[in-house]
C-alpha cells in the first residue's frame, strides 16, 4: 500500500492517540463510577416546604430537586434534555404544546405517573400557587391528556416552546396527583415529605437539624443513582459550616452561603474545589434600585452621575476577591443565548459625574454636599451590606450623602416594595435562565404595590412595556433574542435601576465528590451520578 | 400540702405578667416592618401579588390586628398554643421537638458552671491574695470579658478542624441509629464544646460571687466558734462556711435561668443545635408570631418554675428564711 500524504496525514493522529491510548483507558478505570456512600451537604436555611411543585427556590431544589423530578432538565450546553417528557412539540401558533410522556415510572409509594399527574400539578400548582410559574402560566387554559403519557398544554397567547422548556427545568417539577387531590395543596403532609419520581426517596426531616434522602431501588434510569443517601444539616451560622467542612462533617456548601474570605481562602486548599461552574443557570447581580418619587433621582443625569461615581471594577477585585465582575445590563454573560453586546455603558469617571451632578443644578453646599439619599440595602449575602457601604463611600466623593438604613428580610420587603420608603435600595436580582421569567417584571408597569421585586420605582415607559410583551409571546427564537437585545439597549439608555456586578453563586465541594456542578443548574438537579472517590 | 398552697399562690401572681409579656410581644410584633409572608416570599425569592394575598389569607394575617390577639388569647386559655407558619404544625409540637436540646445544654451548662465555679471560688478564697487567687481570678476575668461566640468558634476551630477530637457541630451522629447507653455517648460528645462554651461566662460569675461570699462567711464569729472547738479546718470550710456562702448563688442560678435561655441562642447557632434559642432566632426573622409567643410562653414556665425550686433551696440552705412562714 502506498502511502499518500492524505493517509500519513489521518495516521499521525491516530498513531498518537494509540500511544496515548492506554494511559486513557486507566484514568478511565480508575474512575469508574463506584455505587454506594453518603454525601452529606451544607444547608443555611430551614425551609417552609420541599416541595418544588409548589415553591421555585434554589434553597427547596437543592432538597426537592432529588426526590421529585421536572418534565425537563438543562444539560451542560443549558439545552434542554428529556426528564419526565421524552418529546414536545408546539403548533406553528405557538397556542398548543404536545408533551409525550416517559412510559415505565412510578411514584416513591409505587403508583404509576401518568398525564394526569402533568394535569394537575400545572393547573392546581403552577398556574395557582408556584412562583414565577403563575406568571409563566398565566394564560394557561387548559392541560388535555388524550392518552396517560401525552399531556396537551393549550394556551389562549402563544408560548414560546425555547422560553417554556427553559423555564420548565425549574418551573416543572411535577407532584403527584393521588397524594395532593382534593387536599389544600399548602397544608399538605406530603409538603414537607415530598413524593416523587426521582432517584431519591424522602426518608426523614428532623427540624432543624436535617433532612435525609435514601436511594430509590426503583428508579427509571437503571443503576441509579450511585449514591445510597444524601443528607442536608442545616447550619445557619456561616463560620460553622465553614468548619464543618474543612473537618470532613459536610461535603458541600453549595447555596453560596460561606464567607467570601472563607472561600478566597478555601480555594487555595487542594481538598477542595471552590468554583462557581454548574451554578450558571444561578446569576445574582447587585442591583442600584432607584425611587422616582425623589425629585433628584427622577433627574436622569443625576442617575448617570451615580453610575459614574462608583468604581464598579475595583469593588469586585477587591471586595468580592474577583467572584464577580462589572455587568452590562439586566441580562448577565452567563446567559449567552440572550446576552448582547455593545449596549450603553457608564464607566467610572468621577470628574464627568460631578459634572453632570452640577448640570443637573445639584451644586455642592458649603459642606461639601449636593444632597443626601436614603440607601435601603436587603439584609442577605454579606455582597449587599459591602456594596452598600462601598456606594455610600463612593457616592460621599462626589457629594452626594447616603444615610444606610438596615432592616431584616421582612422589614426590607415591605419598606422598599410595599411603602417606597426609599430613595436608593440595594438587592440582588437573580436571573433565571430567561429574561421573561425572573427579569422583565422589574421593568415593566402595572405590577401591584407591594409585589417585591417588580417596578416599584415610580418610573413607567410605554415603549418599553411594548418591548416585554412582544418579546414574551414572541415565537420566533432569533427574533426574541433581537427583541432583548433590544429591550437591554432600551433600558441602559434610560437607567430605571441598574445591575452593577454580576457573579454566580461559588460552590465548595470536596474532591472526593465526582461528576458535581456538570450542568448550567447542578446544584437544584438530581444529582442521580453523583459518586464518591475513596 | 404547705408546698402545693405556695406553688398555686406563686402561679397565680405570676399568670398576669405572663399575660402582660405575651400580649405586648404581640404588639410589638405588630410594629415590626413585613410579616410572615414578606419572610417567606424573601425566602423565596418571589412571587405574584395574587398568589402572596391567597398566602396571607392562608396563615390568618387578613384579620385585623385586634381579633388576632382576641383570637390568640382565646386559644391560649383552651391550652392551645395555634400553627406555626414556618413549620406547618402546631407550635406545641414544634416547641417539644426543640425542648430536650435546650433543656440539655441549659442544664449541663449551669451545673458545670455552678460545680467549677464553686471550686474555683473556694479555692480562690482559701489562697486569697497567693497566687493561685491570682490566677483564677484573671482566669475568670478573660472567661467573663470574651464573647461566647468566640470561645465557640476558636473551640470548633481548635478542637474539630485541628485536633479533630470532637465533632464540630450538630446534636448526635446522623443516622447512627445507636440507643441506649451507646446514643448517651454520642450526644454527650456533641455537647461538650457547646456546654463549654455557654458556661465559661456564667463560672467566671459564680467563680467572682463565690470568693467573695466565702470571703464574708470566713469572717463572722460562729466561723471562729467552729475553729474554736477545735474542728478541723475542712470541716469549717464545707459544713459551716460553705452551706452559708452558697446563699447568693442559688439567687444567681434562678436569676440566670432566664438569661441562660437568651445566650443559648448564640451558642446553639454556632454549634446547630436544634435547641428553642434558635428557633426564636428563626422565629423572629420569619415574623412566625404563633410559634415565638409559643416559645416566649414556654420559656416564662420554664423561669417560674426554677425560681419556684431556688427558693425550696434557700429553705433547705437556711431553715431561718423556711421558719418564717
Amino acid at each position: 500500500m502506498k502511502t499518500t500524504r492524505r493517509t500519513a496525514l489521518l495516521t499521525g493522529p491516530a498513531l498518537a492517540l494509540s500511544a496515548a491510548m492506554p494511559s486513557v483507558l486507566q484514568a478511565q478505570a480508575q474512575d469508574t463510577p463506584k455505587r454506594g456512600g453518603s454525601v452529606t451537604v451544607h444547608m443555611q436555611g430551614e425551609q417552609r416546604i420541599l416541595n418544588p411543585a409548589l415553591r421555585a427556590s434554589t434553597g427547596v431544589y437543592v432538597v426537592g430537586g432529588k426526590i421529585m423530578e421536572a418534565l425537563v432538565d438543562l444539560n451542560a450546553k443549558g439545552e434542554p434534555e428529556p426528564v419526565l417528557a421524552t418529546s414536545w412539540q408546539s403548533t406553528p401558533d405557538g397556542k398548543t404544546i404536545t408533551f409525550k410522556l416517559r412510559e415505565g415510572v412510578s411514584w416513591h409509594d409505587g403508583k404509576p405517573f401518568t398525564s394526569a399527574d402533568v394535569q394537575y400539578t400545572a393547573m392546581e400548582m403552577w398556574k395557582k400557587h408556584l412562583n414565577y410559574g403563575t406568571t409563566l402560566q398565566l394564560y394557561l387554559e387548559a392541560v388535555e391528556t388524550p392518552d396517560a403519557h401525552t399531556a396537551v398544554f393549550r394556551y389562549s397567547r402563544p408560548m414560546p416552546l425555547d422560553l417554556l422548556l427553559r423555564a420548565l427545568a425549574d418551573l416543572g417539577y411535577i407532584a403527584p396527583k393521588h397524594v395532593y387531590e382534593g387536599t389544600n395543596a399548602l397544608e399538605n403532609p406530603a409538603n414537607t415529605a415530598p413524593i416523587g419520581t426521582g432517584p431519591f426517596k424522602f426518608s426523614k426531616y428532623e427540624r432543624g437539624q436535617y433532612v435525609i434522602a435514601v436511594r430509590n431501588e426503583n428508579y427509571w434510569r437503571k443503576g441509579f443513582p450511585y449514591l445510597d443517601q444524601i443528607v442536608w444539616r442545616f447550619i445557619p451560622d456561616p463560620a460553622a459550616a465553614v468548619a464543618a467542612i474543612e473537618s470532613g462533617q459536610i461535603q458541600m456548601s453549595a447555596e453560596g452561603a460561606l464567607p467570601l474570605a472563607d472561600l478566597d481562602r478555601l480555594k487555595k486548599d487542594p481538598k477542595f474545589e471552590v468554583s462557581s461552574r454548574g451554578n450558571e443557570g444561578n446569576a445574582v447581580m447587585n442591583t442600584i434600585e432607584f425611587n422616582f418619587r425623589r425629585k433628584e433621582i427622577a433627574d436622569h443625569r443625576v442617575r448617570e452621575a451615580i453610575l459614574r461615581a462608583i468604581d464598579i471594577d475595583f469593588f469586585c477585585d477587591n471586595f468580592l476577591y474577583g467572584f464577580a465582575k462589572r455587568a452590562s445590563g439586566p441580562i448577565p454573560t452567563s446567559s449567552p443565548s440572550f446576552f448582547p453586546k455593545g449596549t450603553p455603558q457608564y464607566p467610572f469617571d468621577p470628574k464627568k459625574a460631578e459634572a453632570l451632578l452640577d448640570q443637573a443644578g445639584y451644586r455642592k453646599g458649603s459642606d461639601g454636599k449636593r444632597f443626601t439619599l436614603r440607601l435601603v440595602p436587603a439584609p442577605w449575602g454579606e455582597d449587599i451590606a459591602l456594596w452598600s457601604t462601598f456606594m455610600q463611600q463612593s457616592l460621599q466623593q462626589v457629594g452626594i450623602g447616603i444615610e444606610i438604613v438596615r432592616f431584616d428580610a421582612a422589614g426590607f420587603l415591605s419598606n422598599v416594595y410595599k411603602d417606597w420608603n426609599y430613595d436608593l435600595a440595594t438587592g440582588w436580582h437573580q436571573y433565571r435562565g430567561d429574561p421573561a421569567v425572573s427579569t422583565t417584571v422589574w421593568y415593566r408597569s402595572g405590577s401591584p404595590k407591594g409585589a417585591p421585586w417588580t417596578n416599584q420605582w415610580g418610573w413607567k415607559s410605554d415603549e418599553i412595556d411594548n418591548l416585554i410583551d412582544a418579546a414574551a409571546f414572541e415565537i420566533d427564537p432569533v427574533r426574541r433574542r433581537q427583541l432583548y437585545a433590544e429591550f437591554v439597549t432600551k433600558v441602559n439608555t434610560e437607567i430605571p435601576l441598574w445591575m452593577a456586578t454580576e457573579r454566580l453563586l461559588i460552590s465548595v465541594t470536596n474532591k472526593s465528590l465526582q461528576n458535581h456542578h456538570n450542568t448550567p443548574r447542578w446544584i437544584s438537579s438530581s444529582w442521580a451520578d453523583l459518586w464518591i472517590k475513596s | 400540702m404547705r408546698i402545693l398552697g405556695l406553688a398555686l399562690r406563686r402561679l397565680a401572681s405570676s399568670l398576669p405578667t405572663l399575660l402582660i409579656i405575651l400580649v405586648g410581644l404581640f404588639l410589638l410584633l405588630q410594629l415590626a416592618p413585613g410579616d410572615t409572608v414578606d419572610a417567606l416570599v424573601a425566602q423565596m425569592g418571589g412571587g405574584d401579588p395574587a398568589m402572596i394575598e391567597e398566602l396571607r389569607r392562608f396563615y390568618g394575617l387578613d384579620a385585623p390586628v385586634a381579633v388576632q390577639l382576641a383570637n390568640y388569647l382565646w386559644r391560649l386559655v383552651s391550652f392551645d398554643l395555634g400553627f406555626s407558619a414556618t413549620y406547618g404544625k402546631p407550635v406545641v409540637g414544634v416547641i417539644l421537638e426543640r425542648l430536650p436540646a435546650t433543656l440539655l445544654l441549659m442544664v449541663s451548662a449551669l451545673s458545670f458552671a455552678f460545680a467549677a465555679g464553686m471550686a474555683l471560688g473556694v479555692i480562690a478564697a482559701k489562697r486569697v491574695n497567693q497566687w493561685p487567687d491570682t490566677m483564677i481570678s484573671t482566669l475568670g476575668l478573660i472567661f467573663y470579658a470574651t464573647p461566647s461566640f468566640w470561645f465557640g468558634l476558636m473551640g470548633i476551630v481548635a478542637f474539630a478542624v485541628r485536633l479533630a477530637w470532637l465533632p464540630a457541630g450538630g446534636f448526635g451522629t446522623i443516622g447512627s441509629g445507636l440507643t441506649g447507653f451507646a446514643h448517651v455517648l454520642d450526644v454527650a460528645q456533641y455537647l461538650v464544646l457547646p456546654t463549654l462554651t455557654l458556661s465559661l461566662g456564667f463560672l467566671a460569675i459564680y467563680l467572682r460571687i463565690m470568693r467573695a461570699s466565702m470571703l464574708e462567711v470566713l469572717t463572722l464569729d460562729f466561723v471562729r466558734t467552729a475553729r474554736a472547738k477545735g474542728l478541723a479546718e475542712h470541716g469549717v470550710v464545707v459544713r459551716h462556711v460553705l452551706r452559708n456562702a452558697l446563699l447568693p448563688m442559688v439567687t444567681l442560678i434562678g436569676l440566670q435561668a432566664g438569661t441562660m435561655l437568651g445566650g443559648s441562642v448564640v451558642v446553639e447557632s454556632v454549634f446547630s443545635l436544634p435547641g428553642l434559642g434558635r428557633l426564636a432566632y428563626d422565629s423572629v426573622v420569619q415574623r412566625d408570631l404563633n410559634t415565638l409567643l409559643g416559645i416566649v410562653f414556654v420559656s416564662a414556665v420554664l423561669v417560674i418554675v426554677i425560681n419556684f425550686l431556688v427558693d425550696f433551696a434557700y429553705a433547705y440552705l437556711d431553715p431561718r428564711i423556711g421558719a418564717g412562714r
